[in-house]
């Protein structure tokens, strides 16, 4: 057992004080942190234009000018609207000077009902007029109800929305808003499963070829059991990976509480990380460790086929094809998580971690599903386990022209008595 | 004692070590010797339990060996690996703690040793900054630094300059005398001549000699004859009992089946001319292993 610590430990160090590892991570954070700050980031730059347009009003009729005053229906709109003695030549000028961003000429039509004409040096598609045009909308609603002799109370009655109780007949369902809910950890417990695999599975394989190739192997499993050392890494290449982790959502974290602090609680609850069931964040623990072990076993024997560092990619290609798919088919299944594909590929080992628990989240399934799941996944890693233990022990002692899964069958040989 | 009962392994349907019995006594260098190919590093795999034999029995000390005992085990690979980002303290310490070791025995250890390789800048220095020759200091460091019961060296001269090939074999010898029992292969016959008790010859996983280098030399019975002179000795090459022949420019080296051929040939050589040198000698063991690998090897 101490052996395996050793194993652990020396795994784990030799990655953490590694000058690429602390660059990345680095790297990541600053990334993480910027992303969090990115609305006082985009204010800054900004921040030295006036936020609301400033525009001028010219109404001859001086019906309207009540409206739009300073808190009427402009609030809100991001458009300040400043009423202008002159002419429309004057105004005109103004505009083109650039002191102010626009002129809005209102009239009154036929129907004695507002209509504006609005001048700007440029005109653009996501500009301050549909701001305008909403709020003329607002004022010819209010000027033609007024003549037909509406008031205001009725109108307010008329627009208020209506109601539309709902309510589920069947208990097992989940609500949509328990839905909502859980989708946002599912998609975080997705996101992290396919990043971990792709990230920490590949080290795990370069690990394993970097011993190999630089013949250090030799002497290692001439300490260690073969299975033990594989182990050790996978458990070593873990604690890195939760180092990594911690760091980042930490840093994230801390960097949202300090950026808005209201903010921060309307962020997770629209990630859904409030108010959950905590048997689902067990059910996320629980199905991470199972997909991180399962995968990182099929690293691990993948590494140990290889002689050189350069054809790791190329035997990895497989894991990475599985994980990939696995994740089209999970985010899929977001939103159609009762579908037979999905209910099917819940119990298939490689794709079970992400949908089972999306399952679990999406809906409400029995616990014998959940278990059926889990066994599976068990089952499967510890016969990976032990056939990844016959290919390791093998495969570490091959060398020579490599980088096809045909070694795999040589290394089992290689391992075996006959 | 390490003992090999009819050990045999078969990668498919190529034998690579075949019915090999061997018992390798304590305090003692036991050589194995044979060309490339012939189940060295296989038999020595075996031993350390890397590969499993398909047939036979490898026990130490009565019992089998297992990852319990590897504190006890040190092993020299042929192909010399070491971390080559680590430093040499880095490298140890793990290796090292791997056998079972303490931290601070380690770093004992290792200060003795590289001031006994007078390399003792080298602890902080890492693996691929050294030549080869000093990571090879380095990794023997490794094999031995636990001080093991049972050390199995594969190749451990070979890429070495003479003056460092002299000061790890003073190393062996001095952990040989403090009661290691050493194994070790070599391509080069005069290691083995010179430092092993016992020796065992494998050709294509078939041991073909097997025994004390003094019993075998002796029935051998063949010797070495070297005649020097200043005439054509060629008429030699058909004597009877001369097993071979080779012209040298101022003489011939003759294999001769005992020493009455000797005799025989020297009253032969009366009266042909004038003779410098007329020598027997005791086979070597590389002339032993050229006439039972039957083929000549370097």
């Amino acid at each position: 057992m101490s052996k395996f610590w050793t194993i652990v430990s020396h795994t784990y160090f030799s990655r953490v004080k590694s000058k690429s590892f602390i660059i990345t991570t680095a790297i990541t954070l600053a990334i993480i942190i910027g992303l969090a700050n990115l609305p006082s980031i985009i204010d800054m730059f900004s921040g030295d234009e006036d936020s609301s347009e400033q525009v001028l009003v010219i109404d001859d009729s001086e019906r309207y000018s009540a409206y739009l005053a300073e808190d009427g229906l402009s609030q809100g709109t991001g458009v300040a609207y400043e009423f202008f003695e002159g002419t429309e030549e004057e105004a005109k000028d103004a505009v083109v000077n650039e002191e102010y961003d626009g002129l809005l000429v209102i009239t009154t039509d036929e129907n004695n009902l507002p209509e504006g004409e609005y001048y700007a040096n440029r005109i653009t598609e996501s500009g301050e007029q549909i701001q305008i045009e909403q709020t003329l909308q607002q004022l010819k609603v209010i000027v033609g109800t007024q003549e037909a002799g509406i008031d205001q109370q009725t109108l307010d009655t008329i627009y208020a929305p209506v109601t539309l109780q709902t309510e589920q007949l069947d208990d097992s369902a989940r609500t949509a808003e328990e839905m909502n809910q859980s989708r946002g950890l599912v998609y975080v417990m997705l996101f992290v499963l396919y990043m971990t695999v792709l990230v920490y599975g590949q080290m795990i394989a370069t690990d394993v070829a970097t011993e190999k190739s630089s013949r250090v192997m030799e002497l290692l499993i001439s300490s260690a059991p073969p299975i033990t050392h594989m182990f050790a890494k996978i458990v070593g290449i873990a604690f890195l990976g939760l180092t990594q982790v911690i760091v980042l959502l930490g840093g994230g974290y801390f960097a949202i509480q300090a950026n808005q602090g209201t903010m921060a609680g309307e962020f997770f609850e629209v990630m859904g990380l409030t108010n959950n069931d905590p048997v689902i964040y067990i059910y996320a623990v629980v199905f991470f460790l199972l997909g991180y072990f399962l995968y990182a076993t099929l690293a691990a024997m993948l590494g140990s086929l290889v002689s050189r560092i350069e054809d790791v990619n190329q035997l990895v290609m497989p894991m990475v094809m599985l994980i990939v798919i696995a994740f089209i088919l999970a985010v899929t299944g977001l939103s159609m998580p009762e579908s037979t594909m999905i209910t099917v590929t819940s119990y298939i080992p490689f794709f079970a971690p992400m949908i089972m628990f999306l399952r679990i989240g999406m809906l409400n399934i029995p616990i014998w599903e959940i278990g059926l799941s889990i066994g599976i996944l068990v089952l499967t890693i510890v016969l990976f386990a032990a056939l990844a233990a016959r290919v390791y022990k093998g495969g570490v002692l091959m060398y020579g022209k490599s980088g096809s899964l045909k070694d795999l069958k040589r290394a089992i040989n290689l391992s075996k008595k006959e | 004692m390490l003992k090999l009962t009819n050990v045999t392994k078969q990668f498919g349907n190529h034998t690579a070590v075949n019915n090999l019995s061997l018992e390798i006594p304590e305090s003692e260098m036991f050589g194995f010797l044979g060309g490339n190919g012939a189940g060295k590093t296989t038999t020595f795999r075996m031993i350390l339990g890397l590969l499993d034999k398909t047939a036979g029995d490898i026990t130490w000390q009565g019992g089998s060996i297992s990852y319990n005992e590897s504190h006890l085990i040190g092993y020299l690979p042929e192909e010399r690996g070491l971390y080559p980002k680590l430093t040499v303290k880095e490298q140890i310490i793990y290796l090292g703690r791997l056998r079972g070791m303490q931290k601070q025995d380690i770093l004992k250890k290792l200060d003795e040793w590289l001031d006994r390789f007078k390399v003792p800048e080298y602890l902080d220095k890492k693996v691929q900054e050294l030549s080869k020759g000093n990571q090879q200091k380095i990794q023997f460091i490794s094999a031995v630094i636990h001080e093991p019961k049972l050390l199995i060296l594969d190749e451990p001269f070979s890429g070495l300059d003479p003056v460092n090939v002299e000061m790890l074999k003073d190393a062996v010898k001095d952990l040989k005398n403090q009661g290691t029992s050493i194994v070790f292969s070599s391509h080069q016959m005069e290691h083995v001549e010179e430092m092993c008790q016992h020796i065992c010859i494998l050709q294509k996983g078939t041991p073909v000699v097997h025994g004390s280098l003094r019993e075998i030399k002796q029935s051998f019975g063949k010797k070495n004859l070297d005649i020097r002179g200043d005439f054509s000795m060629e008429f030699l090459k058909d004597h009877r009992g001369v097993a071979s022949y080779k012209e040298l420019p101022d003489g011939c080296a003759l294999q001769i089946e005992n020493e009455q051929v000797a005799q025989e040939i020297f009253s032969e050589l009366h009266g042909k001319g004038f003779v410098r040198k007329f020598e027997i000698e005791e086979p070597s063991l590389n002339d032993i292993f050229i006439a039972k690998v039957g083929a000549s090897y370097e």
